[in-house]
């Protein structure tokens, strides 16, 4: 007999062979991090099955299973290898396999060329993250198979790791989409994420199998996996025990089976993982930290009592939270509920119950906040709008006056918030890749059979929390599941979940020189804090106690209603509030279309209400809902591209076309290249700016998968052109860059340099072409007519230097009238803008950032916002060399950033200009540039604003971040709100 | 080059040599041991850092950007977390850090251990930058021509001692023979350096020749072994520290592994000065002096190979050999960080029978994107034997999944 067990990262298979082979006894199972324990259990079920059995030969394989085979002495087979042996026996022929697992997503080729994929650490598109997604859409894993099927049309999701489509679903959520679309635009991404992820240029054909949980399960994720590949693949009988099957095939050892219990138990009590102190040493600790945190306590009263009310409503992202609050401050009531994907039902829930129950109590004015605040507000006709960084300083100053740092850590959001004189002095919010905040605890715990809050009562005595260090979810997913392997408890497991929640908040949000830094009066609110683990943690990392006040949870809501208090003792009116009657045939249907009134192609989710209402989100610009082009007098991201676009280019070309990819630095150089091109008789082709399709062309041929967005979407430009017969591509390698005011530094950073080398290695398309990819430099026009000439003359063999050395001088001259051009609208943006008294935005970034695929579109957020803006290199020639020099803590090496550095600059000693940087993901060199823009900005006294960018189409948090940075600055009055 | 002023910062003076320590990040236990002993004949005095507990890390998060490159984060770590431990009299303590230049933010670090410090409120203490292009320059401190060819000199020694070791540990009869062997050296090298004795070209010679054959008389048997290549971002692949112990697992594993040499990497970064001349124009000067060095790095060059073709051991293939191996597969005039020498040692390991190859790299390496990740579908072409697995490394990876998938690899390997 030869047996297998596969313990993978949230389930357990075991396979029994007979001597021939065949399949006698297989078990599926959660196993809920106690991998021993189950072990046993599986071990009497087969004594209780088999009860001749004494030994058989055994082998382990699985992710979670390496620890246990060597505790116990087990031979342990690699699980891809084992799924190879078993695939190779059982189906000879096939040509790829593709297995999702818990954590893993693995593609095998088989045959001559044998090669296995698994997911890098930093990739989703897995079991777990469905299980996450589906925890999300608040429907059990099972039905999301059943919900796909009816799904009508699909959205765009970001899979790349699920804190990113996350922060793309609860948008969708909270605007209304269908779940069942969600479903289905869920597989789909997971699929993209895993072929693309995985195959990384490969392609996959012929015979492929689907094995594994997810792939077995679910029909619709097959589907999805077929209609991305264009095959038909097979899920074969048994296919979630090919791993196990694989180690039984490859067990060599005999094991003695009565023995075996005993080896478990010993493994069971091995503690190996890394940990930390634990969060109280006794009961008596835990009493007076428990006795403390009493005494932080708004007035509770109820409805019963009062005649008049403000109501304030958090539309948080995984949840809804409503204050009602009597005009001198007392919580009347009061609702905190998951808000199931659809807050318009809450809402609309609560409204109806608390007019039935508390007829005399009227409702004098409300205010929404949150991620859902458009919807609510305009659903239910609530008066006021409040961004949600406001809303938290509002309720944290009302309870603690002398408040001088607030850290809100809600279900996906964190923020902080730094009080100075009374005011909002500085904002942090948490980047995309960091929000594993309240709900991915809440998501850990349910994966372990928990519900939060008592999952947040076993941690609180842990003896030895697991360190589980502080970065994104994903990273903390294997993490535990290392550490489930070395046998920590679930109570070890929670404490150490708490403990990286706060880290990562200080360290990787906040990040403070020193902790006195933070601030002496720390309010903590929001649902997280509610979990005594994460308050002690916190407490315990800053070595200080903190008020966390009774309503941690509702803090938003309640600041929402003091500020409707607020600007209802400003403006006494009657409130808009949909009365009872209306509630009662109160109806919203939602409906999903994509917008074409511009080439962004928004998807726009369009809510329709009983009284014919309709309100439509998911947009950018006011275009559907106005229908008017938006204006772009004051936006020189705009302009700029209009400046690219409407460059001269030569209709009669002696020499034919010339292609260039319109991607990284050629928003900056095009000018120069098609100068140089045009003048030597070529028509330049460029690829289109603004086609959305661009990523997913070329999507298949990126190697690396944490490279920059704006670097990937190189392929697809590439891809382009190629299709649209263009057979000559320009896209040279440059190590140096253009030199600004006099100076020798002046690298590109290196993906910028050399992404050239990464097409031509990895798009066999190319291979076809003309690729003109040389390494050439502008500092020395000599040198670059040398190089030129060696580069074109291959193909262009009448081309003289003569020649080119005219045509480098064209190009140089184009290149100055351009950044002349584009100065000079700066300027006038910037004294239009003082006219109009508008603020300024300096959205600062690189070239390639006003490409609306790569920034989204969030200038016309901004300006729409009813600021100018303008880009970094508008302003930053009016700081110079020397000036800049006198105030770097950095080496100033990359051209590009050095602008950002004299951007930072100028706008400091400009009251009327903000700072706004744009980053994208994986850019290591901003990792220099933003601490230091914002320490320029911040010994100035002045805000600096980050936004992070990547594939995700969502600007929900930029919104947030722009909107509390305008509030933060009092740049507009309330109504503007 | 145009950099930031550096009246803020405190000068590493000529007092200092006498009275201060001055701390170095690890990351070549052999390297940096004859480093140390290089540094001190010059009469600096130099301590190498063993701290590589969790607390490095986490001091690393705490002083540094998160989004900063795994190495910065550690080497900062480890200088922050000593000075924090109390075993150094603050007041006569220096650091050291090195400053390559070039387009990759390795460049940077010095300015961020210096906002580290401001953060730690330890900015009296004075930091050295490790350069040879004249980034800048400490009155106390003075890289000069005999201290370059000292450091070339322990470098060399170095690599010997590292490649025999990894020659030979995976055979030998007595388990730790080969170690033991190596410390023996390093011993009796530190001691020679300390009296200025080992560093002259016949010496390095004959000492080269003596270490190789001693390696060679250790007895060994020979047993079937998985043959890895180690390559990848420069403090990731060497230290134990960035890599998990790498080293260490893949010896568990069975493995006989390799790591191209040091040497490589210096005369690398001269070659830069003259590609860069060649493609973009520069000093002719500079091209001279560098032009000049990479004759002398030759010259050490095959003084180490013909101590390494020492039977029963064959030498790696030249400089020269393993660029020529990447032609038209990168151009040379991509170096930013490793460049487009880390593709040339991928091929130089499969076609010296490493066929099973490692590429370690911190996560989210910029040059790597390139070089690294960028080109394995493209070795993959034209060695098909080649067995690429590209891990990333940094500060929360876990190390679970790293080895899992270096098993995987071994496992397709057989």
């Amino acid at each position: 007999m030869q047996i297998g067990l596969d313990i993978g990262s949230t389930t357990i298979k075991i396979a029994v062979l007979d001597d021939a082979g065949n399949l006698l006894f297989s078990k599926y199972q959660r196993h809920y991090s106690q991998i021993a324990a189950r072990i046993l259990e599986l071990h009497k079920e087969l004594m209780a099955k088999f009860p001749t059995l004494r030994t058989a030969r055994l082998a382990i394989s699985g992710s979670a299973g390496i620890g246990i085979a060597e505790s116990c002495g087990i031979q342990f087979v690699q699980e891809v290898f084992a799924e190879k042996i078993c695939t190779e026996k059982l189906h000879p022929g096939t040509d790829a396999v593709i297995e999702l697992g818990g954590e893993d997503a693995k593609i095998l080729f088989l045959g001559r060329h044998f090669d296995a994929r698994m997911n890098d650490s930093c990739a989703g598109g897995t079991g777990a993250f469905i299980d996450q997604m589906a925890a999300l859409l608040n429907v059990e894993t099972d039905r999301m198979n059943e919900l796909a099927q009816q799904a009508t049309t699909s959205y765009t999701i970001a899979s790349r790791c699920g804190v990113f489509a996350k922060s793309d679903i609860q948008p969708l959520l909270n605007q209304g989409a269908a779940k069942s679309d969600l479903a289905a635009s869920i597989f789909h991404a997971v699929a993209s994420q895993a072929v693309t992820g995985l195959a990384k240029g490969r392609p996959i054909e012929g015979e492929v199998l689907y094995l594994g949980g997810p792939l077995t399960f679910m029909s619709c994720l097959r589907d999805s996996f077929d209609s991305i590949l264009g095959i038909k693949g097979q899920c074969p009988a048994n296919s979630l025990f090919y791993v196990a099957m694989g180690a039984a095939f490859c067990a060599e050892h005999d094991v003695d089976f009565a023995s075996l219990p005993a080896k478990l138990e010993v493994a069971i009590k091995e503690h190996t993982f890394e940990h930390l102190a634990p969060l109280f040493q006794n009961e008596a600790e835990y009493e007076e930290f428990h006795q403390r945190h009493l005494q932080d306590s708004v007035i509770i009263s109820t409805p019963e009592n009062a005649s008049e009310a403000f109501i304030g409503i958090d539309s948080g992202s995984t949840t809804i939270k409503i204050a009602v609050m009597s005009p001198n401050g007392e919580l009347l009531d009061s609702f905190y509920q998951s808000n199931k994907g659809n807050p318009v039902v809450a809402v609309r829930d609560y409204l109806t119950s608390f007019y039935e129950k508390y007829p005399h109590c009227q409702l004098l004015a409300g205010a929404v906040t949150g991620y859902g605040e458009d919807l609510i507000r305009h659903a239910f006709g609530m008066d006021y709008g409040i961004v949600e960084t406001m809303a938290h300083f509002y309720a944290a100053h009302y309870l603690e006056p002398e408040v001088d740092f607030i850290l809100d850590i809600g279900g996906q959001d964190m923020k902080c918030l730094k009080i100075h004189n009374g005011a909002i002095d500085n904002i942090f919010l948490n980047e995309a890749c960091s929000s594993g905040c309240g709900s991915f605890l809440q998501t850990f715990a349910e994966i372990l059979g928990y519900s939060a809050e008592e999952f947040a009562k076993i941690g609180l005595f842990a003896d030895m929390p697991v360190d589980l260090g502080s970065r994104c979810t994903v990273f903390m997913n294997s993490s535990v599941k290392q550490a489930q392997k070395d046998g920590a408890s679930v109570a070890n497991i929670s404490a150490g979940l708490s403990i990286s929640i706060v880290k990562n908040a200080l360290y990787k949000v906040i990040r403070p020189g020193s902790k006195e830094a933070i601030g002496k009066h720390i309010v903590v609110q929001g649902g997280t804090f509610l979990n005594d683990c994460v308050l002690r943690a916190f407490e315990q990392e800053m070595g200080l106690n903190v008020v966390r006040p009774n309503i941690a949870g509702l803090m938003g809501a309640y600041g929402a209603a003091l500020y409707a208090q607020r600007r209802f003792k400003d403006n006494p009116k009657p409130s808009a509030i949909i009365k009872l009657a209306e509630l009662k045939t109160f109806q919203h249907n939602v409906k999903g279309v994509t917008c074409g009134l511009c080439n962004n192609h928004c998807h726009l989710t369009i809510n329709i209400f009983a009284s014919g209402k309709r309100f439509i989100s998911g947009n950018r610009c006011e275009r559907p809902i106005t229908h008017m082009a938006p204006k772009d007098d004051l936006n020189l991201y705009r302009q700029k591209l209009e400046l690219l676009k409407s460059l001269p280019n030569n209709e009669e070309p002696r020499r034919g076309l010339m292609g260039i990819p319109m991607g990284l630095n050629m928003y900056e150089l095009l000018p120069f290249w098609q100068g140089l091109l045009n003048h030597l008789g070529f028509k330049v082709v460029t690829s289109p700016i603004e086609d959305k399709n661009i990523y997913r062309m070329g999507q298949n041929t990126i190697p690396s998968d944490t490279v920059c967005y704006p670097a990937k979407l190189m392929h697809g430009h590439i891809k382009w052109l190629l299709d649209h017969g263009v057979e000559h591509i320009f896209y040279p390698c440059m190590t140096y860059n253009i030199s600004e005011q006099g100076t020798e530094n002046c690298y590109n950073c290196p993906v910028v340099a050399y992404y050239p080398e990464v097409l031509h290695a990895n798009m066999h398309a190319l291979d076809r072409a003309h690729f003109f990819f040389d390494y050439l430099g502008l500092l020395h026009k000599k040198v670059l007519v040398q190089k030129l000439y060696e580069m074109l003359r291959k193909e262009y063999a009448d081309i003289t230097k003569q020649e080119l050395k005219q045509a480098v001088e064209a190009a140089f001259a184009a290149y100055d009238a351009y950044e002349a051009q584009v100065k000079e609208r700066g300027q006038k943006i910037i004294s239009l803008a003082r006219e109009q008294r508008k603020p300024i935005v300096v959205l600062a970034g690189r070239p390639y950032h006003i490409d609306p695929k790569v920034n989204h579109s969030i200038d016309h957020l901004i300006t729409t916002m009813g600021a100018a803006l303008v880009s970094e290199d508008a302003v930053s020639s009016h700081v110079t060399a020397q000036e800049l020099s006198t105030d770097l803590h950095v080496l100033n090496q990359w051209t590009y950033h050095s602008r950002l550095y004299a951007a930072a600059k100028y706008v400091a000693d400009n009251p009327d200009m903000h700072m706004i940087q744009l980053v994208s993901f994986g850019c290591g060199c901003d990792a220099i540039t933003a601490d230091e823009c914002r320490r320029i900005l911040e010994e100035h006294g002045r805000i600096y604003t980050q936004i992070k960018i990547d594939d995700i189409d969502n600007l929900g948090a930029a919104k947030i971040r722009i909107r509390s940075l305008f509030s933060a600055a009092n740049l507009f009055d309330l109504d503007n709100n | 080059m145009q950099e930031a002023s550096q009246t803020n910062f405190v000068p590493f003076t000529e007092e200092m040599r006498q009275t201060h320590t001055i701390l170095v990040p690890g990351m070549l236990p052999l390297h940096f041991t004859l480093l140390q002993a290089a540094l001190a004949s010059c009469g600096y005095k130099v301590e190498i850092l063993q701290n590589t507990s969790r607390e490095v890390v986490e001091t690393g998060l705490k002083y540094v950007n998160n989004d900063i490159c795994y190495p910065a984060l550690l080497v900062i770590g480890q200088l922050l977390q000593a000075l924090e431990s109390g075993k150094y009299d603050l007041q006569k303590t220096a650091l050291i850090i090195t400053q390559t230049g070039g387009g990759c933010r390795a460049s940077n670090y010095i300015y961020l251990l210096r906002k580290a410090l401001e953060k730690a409120g330890l900015t009296h203490i004075p930091v050295i930058s490790l350069n040879v292009n004249g980034l800048e320059k400490q009155p106390g401190f003075h890289l000069n021509a005999n201290m370059v060819r000292k450091f070339l000199a322990a470098l060399i020694y170095g690599d010997a001692l590292m490649y025999l070791t990894n020659k030979i540990r995976p055979y030998e009869v007595v388990e730790g023979a080969a170690d033991a062997l190596a410390e023996k050296w390093l011993s009796r090298l530190a001691e020679a350096f300390q009296s200025g004795k080992g560093q002259a070209l016949s010496s390095i010679k004959k000492l080269t020749k003596a270490i190789a054959k001693e390696f060679a008389a250790v007895p060994i048997v020979h047993r079937p072994k998985t043959k890895v290549g180690i390559v990848g971002e420069i403090y990731i692949k060497y230290a134990a520290l960035g890599n998990n112990n790498l080293e260490k697992f893949l010896q568990k594993q069975d493995c006989e592994y390799m790591l191209p040499g040091v040497l490589n990497f210096i005369m690398y970064c001269v070659d830069t000065y003259l590609t860069d001349y060649k493609l973009y124009g520069g000093s002719f000067w500079k091209y001279g002096t560098n032009k000049g060095a990479m004759w002398y790095l030759k010259h050490l060059e095959s003084i180490l190979r013909s101590a390494l073709n020492t039977a029963p051991f064959s030498a790696p293939a030249t400089y020269e050999e393993t660029k020529t191996m990447v032609k038209g597969i990168i151009g040379y005039g991509n170096n930013m960080g490793e460049g487009w020498l880390l593709t040339a040692e991928m091929l130089e390991l499969v076609h010296s029978g490493y066929t099973n190859i490692i590429c370690a790299q911190p996560f989210g390496c910029l040059p790597n994107h390139i070089a690294g990740r960028g080109m394995i579908n493209k070795i993959k072409e034209i060695a098909e034997e080649a067995n690429i697995l590209a891990i990333d490394y940094d500060a929360s990876a876990s190390k679970v999944n790293q080895e899992n998938r270096i098993k995987l690899m071994l496992a397709t390997a057989k």
